[in-house]
C-alpha cells in the first residue's frame, strides 16, 4: 500500500525512485498504462512549466502566461511521442525485449531452470530516457541486459538522456530572442558536467583498490567497463534521470560524491526535461540580484526589474529541496527505522541516507541501492520529499513568472548588466557552487570525504 | 492521453519490433533440440567444470529480481567475498603462478545477469576445461582459437570494452568435436 503510494508519487513527480522491483512486483498493464503514461506526462509537465516561465519573462504588462494543457499536449504529441517511437524501435533492434509474451522458463546448460522475464520493455525504456524519468522496467535498471544490451545502445541511451534538456537551452535562447543567452547557459551546464566527470574518472581509475583487491568491476557490467559506467553515473545524476548502468553504491567514494553533489546542486546541470532549465532560471535570478548588489545597480533581467518578491520566491524554490535533504537525512541517521535499512557500515552508511533523500528531493530517482528503501519510514519520507522537491520549486517559480509578466520592459542601456557574457557565465557557476557547497559541505565531509580518506590511508 | 501513450504506443512498438526484429525483440531466446536453453543476453550460472563460467552473481543468475551487492569499497563483507572469489578462481582453474586475475571474474556485476567476461577471463579457464573434457593439445588450441573468434571488440571500435559472451561460447564449445 505504502509502496504503491510511493511509486505513484515517484512517477508523477518525474523522480522515478525505485522502491519496487519491476520484474517481480508489477504487471505489464501497470508498467504500461501506469508508469509509461506518467513518464510522458511528467516530462511534458516540465516543458509546460518552463514555457510558462519563459512567457513570464518575455511578455509585458499582462497576467497571462499560456495554457498548461495546450503546452503539455503539444509536448507529448510533437516531441516526446515521435522521438520515443523511433528510439524504442532502435532499442528493440539492439536486443531490448518488446513483447507481451509471459515469462519463459529455460533449461540452462547446467541443467537447472532459469525463468527469463520478458515484457513491453523497449517502449518504456525509450520514454524513460528521453523524458529524464529513469524508472526501470527491471530492478537492475539500465544495467539489465534486457534494458541496455550493447555498448551502442548504452551510448544512444546516454545521448537520449541529454537530448531534450540540452536542446531546451536553445529553445530558451530562441524564445527570448537571443541565441547567445541560450549558449551561455548551455556552456555553463557543460562546464559543470565535465568538471564532475573529471573528478569521477580520476577517483574511479585511481582508487578502486581496497585491501589489495581490484574492486573496479564490482557493480559494473563487463560490456560497459569502468569508463562508460562512470560517464553514465555523471550524466544520470546531472540530468534528473536517475537510471543507472552501474551500481552507484559500489562506486569509489569520490565518484559517488560527484553523483550526490550533482543532484544537490538542484538538478540544473542540464537537469530534467524542462525542470533543469527552469531551475537554472532561478539561479540566474539570484546571480543577477547578487551582481546587482555588488556593483550597486538595480538588478534587471531581460529588461525587467528583479525585486524583493522575485528574490524571495527564488530563495524559497532553491532552498526547499535542500531543506528536505538535510533535515530528512539528519532525521534518518539518528532514529532506528532510518538506520536499520543500511547495507554498509561507517561513513558509507551516511552516504546511503544522504543520497536517498538527495535523490528524492532532486527528483532524480537513482540510489545507493543497498539502502532498503521499501520500509514505511522511507516510503513516507521519500514520498514527502519528492513532492516538496517538485512542487516546492514549481509553485514559487510560477509565482515569479506571473509577477514578471505584469512588469514593463525597460530598454537596455550601457548601464545594464549583461547576462550573455562569459563573465556572467562564471558568476553563475560560482553562485551555483557556493550555494550547493555551503549547504552541503559539512554533510559530504562526514560521508564520502571521510570514506575517501579511509580508503587511501 | 492514457490510451495513446499507455496502450496504443506500446502496442504499436511491439508490432513493429516483432515484424522487423523477430528474434531480438522476443528476448533473443535460443533453442536446442526443441527446448529453450536460455537467452543470448542473460548470463547463466555454472559449476560444471566442462564449461566456461560467468562472473560471480549476487542473485546466482536467478533473474527474479535482478540485482547487485551494493557494497561499498571499504565494506569488510565485500573484501572478504572478493578475496575468497579470487582464491577460488585461482584454485579451480589452477592458474599459472603470478597471473593477474581480471577484475570482473572476482566481482559481482550490476545486474547479476552479466552475460560477458573479458577474453583474459576466458583464457584462464581453458586448462580446467581441457582437463575436465579429457582433451588433447590440438583440441586445446581449438578452444583458444574459439575464444579469439568469439571475442567481440569495441562496438564500431569505439563503444564499450572487448568482451566475450559466455553462453554462446559454451554452445560453440559443445559443438566442437
Amino acid at each position: 500500500m505504502l509502496l504503491a503510494l510511493n511509486t505513484s508519487i515517484s512517477f508523477v513527480t518525474n523522480t522515478n525512485w525505485q522502491s519496487y522491483a519491476g520484474e517481480t512486483t508489477l504487471s505489464f498493464l501497470v508498467q504500461m498504462a501506469g508508469l509509461t503514461v506518467q513518464n510522458f506526462l511528467s516530462a511534458a509537465t516540465g516543458i509546460a512549466v518552463l514555457l510558462a516561465v519563459i512567457r513570464g519573462l518575455t511578455r509585458k504588462s499582462t497576467s497571462y502566461i499560456g495554457n498548461f494543457w495546450t503546452d503539455a499536449t503539444r509536448s507529448v504529441l510533437y516531441i516526446l511521442l515521435p522521438l520515443s517511437l523511433l528510439f524504442a524501435i532502435f532499442l528493440a533492434g539492439q536486443g531490448v525485449v518488446q513483447t507481451f509474451h509471459p515469462y519463459v522458463t529455460a533449461t540452462t546448460l547446467n541443467g537447472t531452470e532459469q525463468v527469463i522475464p520478458l515484457g513491453p520493455v523497449s517502449s518504456q525504456i525509450a520514454i524513460k530516457q528521453l523524458g529524464t524519468n529513469g524508472g526501470g522496467f527491471f530492478n537492475a535498471n539500465s544495467a539489465h541486459p534486457f534494458e541496455n544490451p550493447t555498448p551502442f545502445s548504452n551510448f544512444i541511451e546516454m545521448l537520449a538522456i541529454l537530448l531534450i534538456p540540452s536542446s531546451l537551452t536553445f529553445m530558451y535562447g530562441r524564445l527570448i530572442g537571443s541565441g547567445r543567452q541560450g549558449w551561455t547557459i548551455f556552456l555553463v551546464m557543460l562546464t559543470l558536467l565535465l568538471s564532475g566527470l573529471a573528478v569521477s574518472y580520476y577517483s574511479e581509475f585511481n582508487y578502486s583498490k581496497s585491501d589489495g583487491l581490484n574492486l573496479i568491476m564490482e557493480g559494473k557490467e563487463a560490456r560497459f567497463g569502468p569508463g562508460n559506467s562512470v560517464l553514465w553515473s555523471v550524466i544520470t545524476t546531472s540530468t534528473s534521470n536517475g537510471s543507472v548502468n552501474t551500481m552507484m553504491d559500489s562506486l569509489t567514494p569520490l565518484a559517488g560524491m560527484v553523483g550526490m553533489f550533482n543532484i544537490m546542486l538542484g538538478e540544473v546541470i542540464f537537469g530534467g526535461v524542462g525542470s533543469g532549465m527552469y531551475g537554472m532560471i532561478l539561479f540566474i535570478i539570484l546571480t543577477v540580484f547578487i551582481a546587482g548588489l555588488m556593483v550597486g545597480r538595480s538588478p534587471e533581467f531581460l529588461g525587467k526589474k528583479i525585486e524583493a518578491f522575485e528574490v524571495r520566491m527564488a530563495i524559497v524554490a532553491i532552498l526547499s529541496p535542500n531543506l528536505v535533504i538535510l533535515m530528512f537525512s539528519a532525521f534518518g541517521s539518528i532514529i532506528t527505522p532510518g538506520i536499520s535499512s543500511l547495507n554498509n557500515p561507517g561513513p558509507h552508511g551516511l552516504s546511503e541516507i544522504l543520497y536517498c533523500f538527495s535523490s528524492a528531493a532532486g527528483n532524480n530517482g537513482s540510489s545507493f541501492a543497498g539502502l532498503n528503501a521499501n520500509t514505511p519510514f522511507y516510503n513516507i519520507l521519500t514520498g514527502t520529499g519528492m513532492i516538496i522537491g517538485r512542487f516546492g520549486v514549481m509553485i514559487p517559480l510560477l509565482a515569479i513568472a506571473g509577477n514578471m509578466a505584469e512588469k514593463k520592459i525597460t530598454p537596455s542601456s550601457d548601464g545594464t548588466f549583461r547576462t550573455d557574457t562569459w563573465m556572467f557565465g562564471l558568476l553563475l557557476i560560482a553562485v551555483i557552487l557556493i550555494v550547493g557547497g555551503l549547504t552541503f559541505f559539512p554533510a559530504l565531509s562526514l560521508g564520502p570525504l571521510v570514506e575517501h580518506l579511509l580508503l587511501i590511508k | 492521453m492514457t490510451l495513446l501513450t499507455g496502450i496504443i504506443y506500446p502496442v504499436l512498438v511491439s508490432a513493429i519490433a516483432y515484424m522487423v526484429f523477430p528474434f531480438k525483440s522476443q528476448g533473443s531466446l535460443i533453442e536446442r533440440n526443441g527446448i529453450i536453453i536460455g537467452s543470448e543476453l542473460i548470463g547463466q550460472f555454472s559449476d560444471n567444470p566442462k564449461y566456461f563460467w560467468a562472473r560471480p552473481s549476487v542473485i546466482n543468475y536467478n533473474p527474479l529480481p535482478s540485482g547487485a551487492s551494493n557494497l561499498g569499497p571499504l565494506n569488510p563483507v565485500l573484501i572478504e567475498r572478493t578475496r575468497k572469489q579470487e582464491n577460488d578462481f585461482i584454485q579451480i582453474n589452477s592458474t599459472p603462478e603470478g597471473s593477474v586475475i581480471p577484475g570482473e571474474m572476482i566481482t559481482a556485476s550490476a545486474s547479476g545477469l552479466d552475460p560477458h567476461i573479458t577474453p583474459e577471463g576466458a583464457l584462464l579457464q581453458v586448462n580446467r576445461i581441457v582437463i575436465a573434457r579429457g582433451m588433447n593439445m590440438k583440441e586445446k588450441n581449438k578452444i583458444i582459437g574459439l575464444i579469439n573468434n568469439m571475442t567481440e571488440e569495441r562496438q564500431f571500435s569505439l563503444f564499450g570494452e572487448p568482451r566475450i559472451n559466455v553462453f554462446l561460447l559454451n554452445l560453440k564449445l559443445d559443438s566442437l568435436k
